[in-house]
């Protein structure tokens, strides 16, 4: 395993967050983390980041238990995590601060292509879309060629054609890159869109409930029979009727 | 979110556009508002027979012979160095010890207290410790202009610093950045903005502060300028024109500033 949880909890005082989550990410998995607003999926993605302690239990990636941040598994947050006194260019090369200029140059130039966003090296986030903005960030987080990504609802801020955009875009680039990718969202479509396995957990304190392996090849289509079968299968997990 | 001030620029375009032109509205409009009051000043002055009040042709004759004699130069020479001095020093020690009260809260509960404690004590109630520990002297205005900018300085780099997004440092410390590296890669370009308008506030306060100080505490300078033209008879052609010549100098240093805050936030 890339990633491995074992029975990780959390607790912050008196309130507790995650209840005995075992898990693992194989490399090179898309592995989506569902569950509603405050269920700790957030959480469980800080511990793995190493930005928190659990209370109880360990992460491994690699075998390594994971203490403290490191550049080969970076954390992607909402577009608002780029830096808005850097431009495009600098903030894809915020992180190659120990490579030679020619080098950086180079690298924040195939990553620049890479999200599509030729054109607009100098300028400032201020002046990009949240599509644009998140772009960057993504580009950002894989100039420094990390293992793992960690995404932390990186599209929950953007208008709904946007996301949908943003989510092919991604699924291209992870299929180029082959990163293992932890992504959590609330949003159950986008987590059948994307994902190889889904791990949907329980509102707080936060437990797995159950994994879903979407076995659907990319490119997927939203309206086929199995789609809407385990998209049905997730909001029937989370305890939804699939009506408005 | 903040509008951009070009945004507010193109807006005051569109609405205007037609009928009256920007430059009219940002030139025209203060000059005549100004000539308005100079007019009704004359009027005024003539009709209730002050002899205590200047015209407005008598400040800008009196205005012309401090110019000519070298006088005013030297003045607002003394002014602006005390001034610069005394803000400089608080810039120095203001922004470090503001970043270090943001960056440890330990630090802030210990210091902070005192800090808002002697904060809203006017600079101007330590002119009597400062004429006594440095005479009349340009050490004591400096004195007071380093106080009175101070405090803004250190709350504004203080509460700039707490006020940085969580993710920004996060980020910061996942890309590998050592404490030295994320305070200049992150926190100061993060923080930067605010502590502008920080430094503006206080030179606000520093330039009100050194007339008040300069009246007391030394014998040269705009706010020496106006003292001694009331004390040395009853001037008051030069009293009102060291008053001008403040107001002047304040609103170009402030314009300058602001630019400065223009172009770093851009």
């Amino acid at each position: 395993m890339k990633v491995q949880f074992s029975d990780v909890s959390m607790r912050f005082g008196a309130m507790e967050v995650l209840q005995h989550v075992t898990l693992g990410a194989e490399e090179g998995e898309f592995l989506c983390i569902l569950g509603p607003s405050g269920c700790g999926k957030s959480t469980l993605l800080n511990i793995a980041g190493g930005f928190l302690a659990p209370s109880s239990g360990s992460v491994t990636i690699d075998g390594e238990p994971v203490t403290a941040p490191d550049r080969r598994r970076i954390f992607v947050f909402q577009e608002r995590g780029v830096f808005p006194w850097l431009t495009v260019e600098g903030n894809i090369g915020f992180g190659l601060f120990d490579m030679s200029a020619g080098d950086r140059q180079a690298r924040v130039s195939q990553y620049i292509d890479l999200v599509g966003l030729r054109g607009f090296e100098k300028s400032y986030p201020r002046e990009l879309s949240g599509g644009m903005k998140q772009r960057v960030e993504v580009a950002r987080a894989l100039a420094v060629n990390p293992d793992v990504l960690f995404l932390d609802e990186p599209f929950g801020a953007l208008d709904s054609i946007t996301r949908l955009q943003m989510r092919s875009e991604l699924l291209r680039i992870w299929r180029a890159e082959r990163k293992t990718v932890l992504f959590v969202t609330h949003d159950i479509e986008e987590s059948v869109q994307l994902a190889d396995r889904v791990v949907v957990m329980s509102a707080r304190p936060g437990k797995i409930r159950r994994v879903v392996d979407i076995d659907i090849p990319h490119p997927r289509d939203l309206s086929s029979r199995r789609y809407i079968e385990l998209r049905d299968l997730i909001f029937g997990e989370i305890g939804l009727a699939h009506q408005v | 979110m903040k509008t951009h001030p070009r945004d507010t620029e193109h807006a005051e375009k569109a609405l205007s556009a037609p009928s009256v032109p920007l430059w009219f509205q940002r030139f025209m409009l203060p000059l005549t508002t100004a000539a308005i009051i100079l007019i009704l000043w004359s009027i005024a002055v003539r009709a209730s027979g002050t002899k205590i009040f200047p015209t407005p042709a008598a400040v800008a004759k009196a205005i012309t012979t401090l110019a000519e004699k070298s006088l005013l130069w030297h003045y607002i020479a003394d002014s602006l160095t005390r001034v610069f001095a005394g803000y400089t020093a608080a810039i120095a020690v203001g922004i470090p010890l503001g970043f270090l009260l943001g960056w440890y809260a330990p630090l802030a509960r210990s210091i902070n207290p005192l800090i808002q404690m002697l904060r809203p004590i006017s600079p101007l109630a330590w002119m009597p410790l400062a004429v006594i520990w440095f005479g009349v002297s340009n050490a004591a205005p400096t004195f007071l202009i380093f106080l009175a900018s101070l405090f803004p300085i250190i709350v504004a780099a203080m509460n700039g610093v707490r006020n940085v997004p969580p993710m920004y440092i996060q980020a910061g410390r996942n890309f590998g950045l050592t404490t030295p590296q994320l305070m200049t890669r992150v926190m100061i370009p993060a923080v930067l903005p605010r502590i502008i308008v920080g430094l503006r506030l206080a030179f606000g306060i520093a330039w009100v502060v050194l007339v008040a100080a300069e009246m007391i505490a030394v014998d040269s300078g705009l706010g020496y300028l106006i003292i001694d033209a009331r004390n040395a008879g009853k001037r008051y052609d030069l009293v009102v024109a060291g008053m001008l010549m403040i107001g002047l100098i304040g609103l170009l240093l402030d314009t300058g500033i602001r630019k400065i805050e223009q172009w770093i936030s851009d």
